[in-house]
């Protein structure tokens, strides 16, 4: 059985993470602060006996969407708007709505009688791609189906339709400032 | 750590990424806060699949983490053209439909 104190040491880091991402006043930095979240939960995978998911997790996102956010954080923003505030003037309801959540939640999680955890060995790779590639094999090519159609979508929502100065708006005039 | 103490982590995790979707009006930062949702859902995951046994559970965590990789790249997609259109992303400022 895996030790309590790793668990509670990435617990808290997890929770600082979170935090920083969504009270970061620069959407660089709260960018930043999700690569280190993601970067958490992949050892979170590893000290909960899934190596291959900490792997995945690892070149998916830290990888791979952090690079895509970044890009887009950066092709979105100009040079006068970056003190500009990224947040909404209702912060007091929306802290009041999620914090209601979660007494909400963990009310029901304290009352719940869970089982302890049961001994387990970490699952190896072999298992999933087997499990991929037999029960779950309809739900596989479905899903490569899907990332083909993301991949499509992305590239015909993304082109310029001319190559003028100007990009054309795609649904009418904007009310640009 | 017990099962309930991990389960209170992603929770706080998730209502802290509910608290980023009802809070932020930049797009990229409430696509931020929808990937630390999908964060917690996935550990929730992990910690099930750990506890019933199997590997059913990491299956799925495996097609949360390609979902989430396909709504990331969409979303970005519109988030830019977002952008070309109107030259800001605060989505409170595309408000074309509400009259």
């Amino acid at each position: 059985m895996t030790g309590s104190l790793p668990f509670f040491v990435l617990g808290a880091l997890l929770l600082l993470g979170a935090v920083r991402v969504v009270a970061s006043r620069d959407l660089v930095h709260a960018v930043l602060w999700l690569g280190v979240v993601l970067v958490l939960t992949a050892l979170m995978f590893l000290l909960l006996g899934a190596p291959f998911l900490a792997g995945i997790q690892l070149l998916l996102y830290t990888g791979g969407v952090i690079t895509l956010m970044l890009f887009g954080v950066m092709l979105t923003r100009r040079h006068h708007e970056i003190g500009v505030d990224i947040d909404s003037s209702r912060r007091l309801p929306a802290a009041l709505a999620s914090a209601g959540l979660f007494v909400a939640m963990a009310s029901a999680i304290v009352r719940t009688k869970l089982p302890a955890w049961p001994p387990s060995a970490p699952i190896p790779a072999i298992e999933i791609g087997r499990a991929f590639l037999t029960d779950h094999v309809v739900a596989f090519e479905v899903l490569s189906l899907l990332l083909l159609a993301a991949m499509i979508g992305a590239i015909v929502l993304g082109r310029r339709h001319d190559f003028g100065d100007e990009p054309e708006p795609l649904y009418g005039k904007g009310h640009r400032s | 750590m017990t099962v309930q103490a991990l389960l209170l982590l992603t929770s706080a995790l998730f209502c802290m990424g509910i608290y980023g979707l009802l809070a932020r009006r930049n797009a990229i930062a409430l696509l931020l806060s929808a990937e630390l949702m999908i964060n917690a859902v996935t550990i929730n995951l992990v910690t099930f699949s750990r506890l019933a046994g199997g590997v059913t559970g990491q299956v799925f965590a495996v097609f949360t983490i390609a979902l989430t990789v396909a709504e990331v790249v969409v979303g970005l997609a519109i988030v830019i053209l977002l952008f070309r259109w109107r030259r800001e992303i605060a989505v409170d400022s595309a408000n074309e439909l509400r009259h």
